[in-house]
């Protein structure tokens, strides 16, 4: 777990980046600051020996059969009615009504 | 209508006694003394569903009149979470992003609600994307606690709690993600339940970490609790983590006594940093458990410790991909050109996203994305869910020899708006007794049990097996019992 060597500004400016995030200036420093405060406290994960563990991803797969296999009963593959299109469109910002507009696509 | 129960309006409108628009009425009254900067600014309301709620009523009252009978929360008025859709009123998850969005259909919730009779006031505020334990992470404003103004009523569902403490709505519906119905209804001195994993649909919920977000009501006592269960429970097809399990009788259940109940007080929860208070109260609670007739006995949950370090990366993580979405393209609030008319997608995704998150939620996408990133992913985010396995069988072992477990909801009462909001982690550890049942996926209630000597809201929580609601709730019952 990256012991004792901290989160760096420019790890800060590169998670920002994978996350569709633009930080100002000053909240860089702020980021940093708290990321480090809470990794040092997920650090104590470390105090355990999880070799051999099973990685929990979902409550049903500690249960098993309790809660239904998950995924057991995919639901019927047939169609049935969705939302009224024209509704959805309405809530984007930039819409012809019939497709999402955006700003133009290739940086130059 | 504070003080009010469900049976009581329920029972009022069918004997004609009141009617469910007067009721509503009187509840919209209320609000607008109260909930605003010309009342006690208790801001637990974002938005008001006026028109459909009284629609709602008239449709209640017809029924009454023609003297049919009446659907389990008929007349009853509802304030729901802004983290559930509701079609005709906007949906803001308490963010700057998702401003002037207003969702097309409605939550399975909501339907299952107004389909039994409920009558829906409005949308209540919360922390942004249900993240935090304060309420203070809304970008409309924090809301305050309506049994000491100065101090916060908790959160995420912040609102909700709130609105139910203060008389606005007879019920509420908030979402727990690491305990954000259970400490909002401690501070408030309400009921707030967690029902298990999988029990209640999510469908039209917007998503904060998918493997933990649950949705479950405020009410002022735990009969009121358990008929909002009873109602909200069920598969739905819409959400493939909704369970099939038959749904239980959740009001019936009460009846039956607890006596011969084995009874579980886990020693972690009662460790350093519990305010004595809150200690005192608890046990008060227990030992009113023991006479009923109940064997306590003191039981470990050895990893409890790491509850909040696990939860911070898997809710971080999960939060990560789900805020994806949030990209001024599909729903509400998208950035202008700062750069002239030279904008770009991804110039436009980066802006929208900074102008659109509050400083929380950019927090924890970077750290969700920090811990899932490349090099990172199996010592941050397998090794927390591994933790999360220990966690759950923690709870499967103590339930093996006990079907319940008794324990303190917070370790600390409301604290002050404003006092822990420069440090995450110190707010993050607000949660320490509630986010392992939240990783675990059991269900949980949490019940007023007292007050401090400054008069705010003491609770208590009882935990039980998946899917076990009954026995929570007679437990609960028990509790609210031996309060009276």
């Amino acid at each position: 777990m990256a012991e004792g060597a901290g989160v760096s500004m420019d790890e800060v400016l590169r998670v920002a980046e994978l996350a569709n995030l633009e930080l100002t200036p000053d909240e860089v420093p702020r980021m940093q600051r708290d990321l480090n405060a809470i990794l040092g406290h997920i650090a104590e994960l470390n105090e355990l020996d999880t070799s051999g563990v099973e990685p929990m991803a979902q409550v049903g797969g500690v249960l098993g059969a309790e809660i239904g296999a998950a995924g057991a009963d995919l639901r019927q593959d047939a169609v049935r009615p969705s939302l009224d299109r024209r509704a959805v469109m309405a809530a984007a910002p930039e819409t012809d009504g019939r497709f999402f507009k955006v700003p133009k696509v290739i940086e130059r | 209508m504070g003080g009010m129960t469900i049976e009581e309006v329920r029972t009022g409108v069918a004997s004609g006694a009141a009617t469910a628009a007067s009721v509503a009425e009187a509840c919209y009254a209320r609000v607008a003394a109260e909930d605003g900067p010309g009342g006690k600014d208790i801001h637990s309301f974002l938005a008001l569903s006026k028109e459909r709620a009284l629609a709602q009523a008239a449709k209640i009252d017809a029924l009454a009149a023609k003297g049919e009978a009446l659907p389990p929360l008929a007349g009853v008025p509802v304030g729901i979470k802004d983290v559930l859709v509701m079609q005709g009123s906007p949906a803001t998850a308490g963010s700057k992003i998702l401003q002037g969005y207003m969702p097309p259909y409605d939550a399975m919730a909501v339907t299952r609600l107004e389909a039994a009779g409920a009558v829906l006031l409005g949308k209540l505020n919360c922390d942004e994307f249900a993240m935090g334990s304060s309420n203070e992470n809304s970008a409309y404003g924090p809301v305050r606690n309506p049994r000491a103004v100065d101090r916060v009523p908790g959160g995420s569902s912040g609102g909700s709690a709130a609105a139910v403490a203060a008389g606005f709505a007879v019920a509420s519906l908030g979402t727990d993600t690491g305990g954000s119905i259970r400490q909002p209804a401690a501070f408030c001195g309400v009921v707030g339940m967690l029902p298990t994993y999988g029990r209640v649909s999510r469908y039209g919920l917007i998503a904060f970490a998918s493997s933990l977000d649950r949705v479950g009501p405020f009410t002022t006592n735990v009969r009121d609790a358990a008929t909002m269960l009873g109602v909200l429970a069920g598969k739905d097809a819409l959400d493939a983590t909704s369970s099939d399990k038959p749904v239980g009788d959740y009001v019936g259940a009460l009846a039956k006594p607890v006596r011969g109940l084995r009874i579980g007080v886990p020693s972690e929860y009662f460790g350093e940093g519990l305010d004595p208070e809150i200690r005192a109260a608890v046990e008060k609670a227990i030992d009113g458990l023991r006479a009923a007739g109940c064997v306590v006995k003191t039981i470990s949950l050895p990893h409890t410790k790491y509850a909040v370090p696990t939860y911070y990366v898997i809710a971080t993580a999960e939060a990560s991909a789900n805020l994806s979405r949030f990209d001024g393209v599909r729903y509400g609030f998208r950035a202008g050109s700062r750069s002239g008319g030279g904008q770009t997608l991804s110039g436009m995704y980066r802006e929208t996203r900074d102008e659109g998150f509050g400083a929380e939620v950019k927090r924890r996408i970077l750290l969700g994305t920090y811990v899932l990133s490349a090099g990172y992913y199996d010592a941050y985010y397998r090794k927390a869910q591994q933790v999360r396995t220990l966690l759950t069988r923690d709870f499967l072992a103590a339930f093996a020899e006990v079907e319940a477990i008794v324990a303190p909801v917070t370790p600390t009462p409301a604290f002050k708006l404003g006092e822990k909001v420069d440090d995450p982690v110190k707010m993050y550890l607000e949660d320490i007794y509630s986010v392992a049942a939240s990783l675990a996926g059991i269900c949980g209630i949490s019940v007023p049990c007292g007050e401090t000597k400054e008069k705010l809201p003491i609770g208590v929580q009882v935990l039980a097996r998946h899917f076990d609601e009954e026995t929570m709730l007679r437990v609960a019952l028990a509790v609210e019992t031996g309060q009276a």
